[in-house]
């Protein structure tokens, strides 16, 4: 029999695809004291996810996402702690929008470039809203952040506690449906002509594909659910800081997917995993000197990891199948 | 015979440098045409100004009757022109199934759907397979594409214009850079293509073209020098002074 490598994988979702929810669920109920790390952790997936869609799937790299978490942040703050609007799923859905308007647009233009043009674009416009965010201190705070943020228990029954319980349970749910979106989409025949714009897009328009439209379609989701990331951050943090912009957050996040393994939507899951207890472990360790334990692990990973843990976890599972026979 | 495709006064320049004069080309319907010229003749020039790849500086190209000059390469794959590239031009990490799928599936408008996974379009897994199959690459479905020997690329470049059921196949020196042996199971695939598709095949090797073609246009140095039958071409001195004669000496 002859054997289809199918167009494309098989959509059932596999035992270990529910792995990483049955983790996240038994934290919830074994590490009660990490609550609001892990809410922070949940966070960082959803936007590592978003970054996933369009660097691993579409092949846009960018340093520029920051710009619809941040915007997705501001927006929940502005609406919280300036208009009133203190329900956490208005917010939600008024942050997911404004960053698809800006992704839509800003995608629009500067997707038409490519390369370190793109690169240094993407930087642009986030360093164009950080310097906005940073000036218009009526509105966002200023430098000194967006405070006075208050959250509306959600649907109305479930309030904000101290022990981030609601939060973690929240972000997870949130997070959930950003993956099952993400899924659905890079399963989907737009998401097999995403990998083609990406593998080959000379070939792509020989075979009748607009691909700028598509790319500026994908890069709109993906700025949605980044901007969805953002907000989540407000409501759990009921803060938000200016450096949501900064060229630091987009280069931490870009190194988290890296770590995890681009293009394989759940190196978006393992990367930030990793890096925030990496993080939080070193620097309680070292205090002066945690960067370089991360630089370290950086570096350790590019070099005999490439693909990221995960790429690293398949060949180290290829090796024992080979070892076996 | 109707035209599927014609070029009126076709020209490209860059800068000083002029690659296409001129050039007025007619391509029937279900012809088997090959465009032959020594290197440098703006050959692949022309083919890229056909589908669009590349914006004439003047002229017309009409596919159909319909004035296409000023349409992308999209609008024209839609319209039923189909090609293959001189260099491999393929999803390299991509299966070969996958590589002919995706041009199925733009074809048959599935591309766009966002919700509805892929592997649920047996439509287009089947039609890619049956192509394969016809082909006698059913067998290599599940290889990446990187994994084939260079003439089965090559096979998997027809594969993928196939799909798309083009009006008009413009076919790159399909076999160039393929050994002999594989170079063989190219020919019979060129001789069996559907005969309502017109071809137009450029070549380098004058046993495929003289195999393959019924008429041959000699292009030098961004002109049409003759254009008429194999036996045509052959007999006519001035194609054997810059072309046959250059290559034979």
């Amino acid at each position: 029999m002859i054997r289809q490598a199918s167009y494309r994988a098989a959509v059932r979702i596999g035992w270990l695809e529910w792995l990483p929810w049955v983790v996240a669920l038994a934290a919830f109920f074994l590490l009660p004291q990490y609550l609001p790390f892990g809410a922070r952790i949940l966070v960082y997936i959803l936007f590592a996810l978003s970054l996933d869609l369009i660097l691993g799937y579409a092949g846009i790299v960018t340093l520029g996402h920051t710009a619809f978490f941040g915007l997705g942040a501001y927006v929940a703050g502005i609406l919280a702690a300036k208009v009133g609007v203190t329900d956490p799923l208005v917010q939600m859905v008024a942050a997911a929008a404004a960053a698809a308007v800006l992704g839509v647009v800003t995608g629009a233009v500067i997707l038409r470039t490519k390369g370190l043009t793109l690169l240094m674009l993407t930087l642009a416009i986030t360093s164009i809203l950080l310097e906005v965010a940073n000036k218009a201190t009526s509105l966002t705070g200023g430098f000194d952040g967006l405070a006075g943020v208050t959250i509306a228990p959600v649907l109305g029954q479930f309030r904000f506690d101290l022990f981030g319980k609601t939060a973690y349970l929240y972000c997870l749910v949130v997070l959930f449906a950003g993956w099952w979106i993400v899924r659905r989409i890079i399963y989907s025949p737009f998401g097999a002509s995403l990998v083609g714009i990406r593998e080959n897009v000379v070939r792509m328009h020989a075979i009748g594909s607009p691909a700028y439209r598509r790319l500026v379609a994908a890069y709109a989701i993906s700025a949605t659910i980044a901007g969805c990331a953002g907000a989540l951050l407000t409501q759990i943090s009921q803060f938000v800081g200016i450096n949501v912009f900064s060229f630091e957050s987009a280069g931490e996040l870009l190194v988290m997917l890296v770590l995890g393994g681009v293009g394989r939507i759940y190196g978006a899951f393992i990367g930030p995993l990793v890096y925030m207890i990496a993080q939080d472990q070193l620097a309680k360790q070292f205090p002066e000197y945690w960067y370089f334990g991360i630089g370290l692990l950086l570096v350790l990973v590019v070099m005999f990891a490439r693909g990221g843990l995960l790429g690293l976890a398949d060949r180290v599972i290829a090796r024992l199948k080979e070892a076996r026979r | 015979m109707s035209a599927v495709l014609e070029t009126r006064g076709l020209c490209k320049s860059f800068g000083a440098l002029t690659v296409a004069a001129n050039i007025d080309f007619r391509l029937n319907a279900g012809a088997r045409h090959a465009l032959i010229g020594p290197n440098g003749a703006g050959k692949t020039t022309f083919v890229n100004m056909l589908t669009g790849r590349l914006a004439p500086s003047s002229g017309r190209i009409l596919l159909g009757g319909d004035d296409v000059t000023r349409l992308t390469e999209e609008a024209r794959v839609k319209r039923g022109i189909g090609r293959t590239f001189q260099i491999n031009t393929l999803f390299r990490d991509l299966s070969v199934l996958d590589n002919v799928a995706l041009g199925v599936a733009e074809r048959r408008g599935v591309a766009t759907r966002r919700w509805r996974p892929a592997s649920a379009h047996a439509e287009v897994r089947d039609e890619a397979m049956a192509l394969l199959a016809s082909l006698g690459l059913d067998a290599d479905a599940a290889v990446r594409v990187v994994d084939l020997p260079y003439g089965k690329q090559r096979l998997v470049e027809i594969a993928i214009a196939l799909g798309l059921k083009p009006k008009v196949l413009l076919l790159d020196e399909p076999a160039a850079g393929v050994p002999s042996l594989e170079s063989e199971r190219i020919l019979e695939v060129l001789d069996a293509l559907p005969a309502d598709i017109a071809i137009l095949i450029i070549e380098h090797d004058m046993d495929v073209v003289f195999r393959f073609a019924e008429r041959i246009t000699v292009l030098v140095q961004g002109e049409v020098l003759c254009e008429g039958t194999p036996a045509e071409i052959g007999a006519d001195r001035r194609v054997h002074e810059v072309y046959l004669g250059e290559r034979h000496g």
